[in-house]
């Protein structure tokens, strides 16, 4: 029976590790590629993105983890030589940081709304905001346009950042983890005479911290890889985040382009050292759809 | 006398106060959903009952009569049906299997949860790169198979191409949705699965009779978001192949896209109208479906 046991954590074991590996395979490749040189991408890779410009090219395609010659030139390229690519990172920061922040603290007010009080109007509305949210951004993009045109805001940071801020994801996951908060604890204030702002900010906002912190890394990951927003609401190119100009890189610079995905990779995985335990924690509570 | 009316006053009252308090916490939410999503959504609802933005006459369901009968429009709704069906319930059926298989006792386990997890960060131009690498004609998995002696496979212009696309899907949502398993299996009440084990019951017994069960917000919830998530595979989908890719791949977001390149508001209008209406009509469906599972295990 013992034996049985071992054998099975054993293969439980082994299938866990095959999967973990394809799952690390694309982050692991990224980082090592970044630290090849043009030649050496060019020899690995040429066979498919054929590039014009002479030099060895490997017969077949080479997946290569470990490069011949650890190499920084790419780094190098992309963030001494040319500064379009820093001048992009930064707009990056500039669009998805006040998205983040003000998304989850409009969020967490609507949350407590939706917590404190019940009624067939108020579950009416959350109801929409779960329809809004599941919204292919295909079908708001017309109604985005719009009404960035009206607001004058369309080619400026504004169009992408308030209907950032506005957007009910973070609203419905903190609505359902506030309602796991004990009833008791906020009427419990409430006789010991706490307005509501302060039950909010005393006691709901400490009880889920946890939450709070992992809708954060969420929303950010989310912008921090937009690619559809800024292509149609920000045409003006030099305005645009790293995201949609790493994915116009063209075939001659695909080394430079595991580099800088690797520099632009650095504050999600930050974030997720930082915080995973948030993150599983602040899911671990958050509980069923309708709650 | 006095007295219950002046109670049922000071009801109303706190009632009434309640209302308001309610509304100042849900106000700039509420006013930026309203300016952003919803009157711009009553245009587009506009929109697709008119004649053109110039002549702007009323047409009623004319629009989406030529939209039903659009073939590119019903291959682009057939297609995503397809896929979403397709990737929706594997995607939560499998993460239910990793995160069972991380409840056991192995070593290693947070590192395996952090490994699982790791797609989430790997920027969108990466992974189309990397896809590029593994699938092209020339790629890896056709080096692979050859070794193999199988024949290479056209991966992005054949209909294996819903696969690939298919495990880029699962590839980047399977940790994530892991996790909130993971989750959802710690909440289940120790004492009864100790029973359960005190009565012999099987593994299998033990996860369709109690765990499944105790799951099943979370199924629905990881449902709802895998869902969310089917859509946004566009952004990758459209990155690796382009504006017209092959047919399999041609999705609803290809087709709303190309329309709104070609500027015709009223197609375009009609379509996501459509799309909203199929949204609504399966959230709701969802939601009945957890008051109907969720009853028994509620609290």
């Amino acid at each position: 029976m013992r034996k049985k046991r071992y054998f099975s954590r054993g293969v439980t074991f082994l299938l866990c590790l095959v999967f973990a590996v394809a799952f690390l395979l694309p982050t692991v490749l990224t980082i090592t590629n970044s630290f090849m040189s043009e030649a050496e991408i060019k020899s690995n890779y040429g066979m498919i993105f054929s590039t014009t410009t002479g030099g060895y090219v490997s017969k077949t395609v080479n997946l290569k983890f470990i490069p011949d010659k650890v190499s920084f030139s790419q780094y190098i390229t992309g963030l001494i030589k040319s500064p379009e690519y820093l001048l992009k990172y930064w707009n990056s920061i500039l669009l998805v940081v006040p998205i983040v922040i003000f998304q989850v603290a409009v969020a967490s007010v609507a949350a407590y709304s939706f917590t404190r009080w019940r009624g067939k109007l108020r579950s009416g509305i959350f109801f929409f905001y779960v329809i809004l949210m599941l919204m292919p951004y295909q079908v708001t993009l017309v109604p985005n346009y719009l009404v960035s045109d009206w607001l004058g805001i369309l080619n400026t940071r504004w169009s992408i950042i308030l209907p950032g801020i506005f957007a009910p994801f973070s609203v419905f996951l903190l609505t359902k983890f506030m309602r796991r908060i004990p009833y008791s604890l906020i009427e419990s204030a409430k006789v010991d005479g706490a307005g509501e702002w302060q039950i909010f900010t005393k006691i709901c906002l400490p009880q889920c911290r946890s939450a709070l912190y992992s809708i954060a890394i969420l929303v950010f990951i989310d912008y921090w890889n937009m690619v559809e927003q800024p292509l149609i609401l920000l045409q003006d190119a030099d305005a645009q985040p790293l995201s949609v100009f790493l994915s116009s890189i063209n075939a001659g610079e695909i080394g430079l382009a595991f580099a800088m995905a690797t520099v632009y990779m650095i504050p999600s995985l930050l974030l997720f050292l930082h915080g995973e335990e948030y993150l599983v924690e602040g899911i671990a509570n958050s509980g069923s759809v309708k709650g | 006398m006095v007295t219950q009316m002046s109670k049922r006053k000071a009801k109303s009252r706190d009632r009434w106060n309640d209302f308001l308090q309610s509304l100042c916490f849900l106000s700039p939410s509420l006013l930026g959903v309203a300016v952003f999503f919803i009157v711009p959504f009553g245009v587009v609802v506009y929109y697709s009952l008119i004649d053109g933005v110039g002549s702007r006459s009323f047409v009623g369901l004319d629009n989406f009569t030529r939209l039903f009968q659009n073939s590119a429009f019903l291959m682009a709704g057939r297609n995503t049906l397809r896929f979403s069906v397709l990737a929706v319930p594997l995607a939560v059926v499998l993460a239910i299997v990793l995160a069972l298989l991380l409840e056991a006792r192995i070593p290693l386990k947070s590192q395996f949860r952090t490994f699982f997890l790791s797609p989430m960060m790997v920027p969108v131009a990466s992974v189309v790169l990397i896809w590029q690498v593994l699938f092209n004609f020339n790629g890896t998995v056709n080096e692979f198979l050859r070794l193999f002696g199988a024949d290479k496979i056209d991966w992005f212009q054949s209909e294996y191409s819903l696969i690939v696309v298919l495990i880029l899907f699962l590839w980047k949502n399977l940790g994530y949705n892991m996790i909130l398993f993971m989750a959802g299996l710690a909440n289940i009440p120790r004492e009864l699965l100790e029973v359960a084990d005190v009565e012999g019951a099987s593994e299998w017994y033990k996860f369709f009779a109690i765990k499944l069960r105790y799951l099943s917000p979370t199924v629905l919830f990881v449902t709802i978001l895998s869902l969310i998530n089917s859509f946004k595979v566009f952004r990758e989908v459209y990155l690796l192949t382009g504006d017209y890719p092959y047919e399999e791949l041609y999705m609803l977001q290809h087709f709303m896209n190309n329309t709104f390149k070609s500027l015709d508001y009223q197609k375009l209008s009609a379509a996501a109208v459509v799309m909203a209406v199929v949204m609504v009509v399966l959230i709701a469906l969802l939601f009945k479906a957890e008051d109907w599972f969720g009853k028994d295990v509620e609290g």
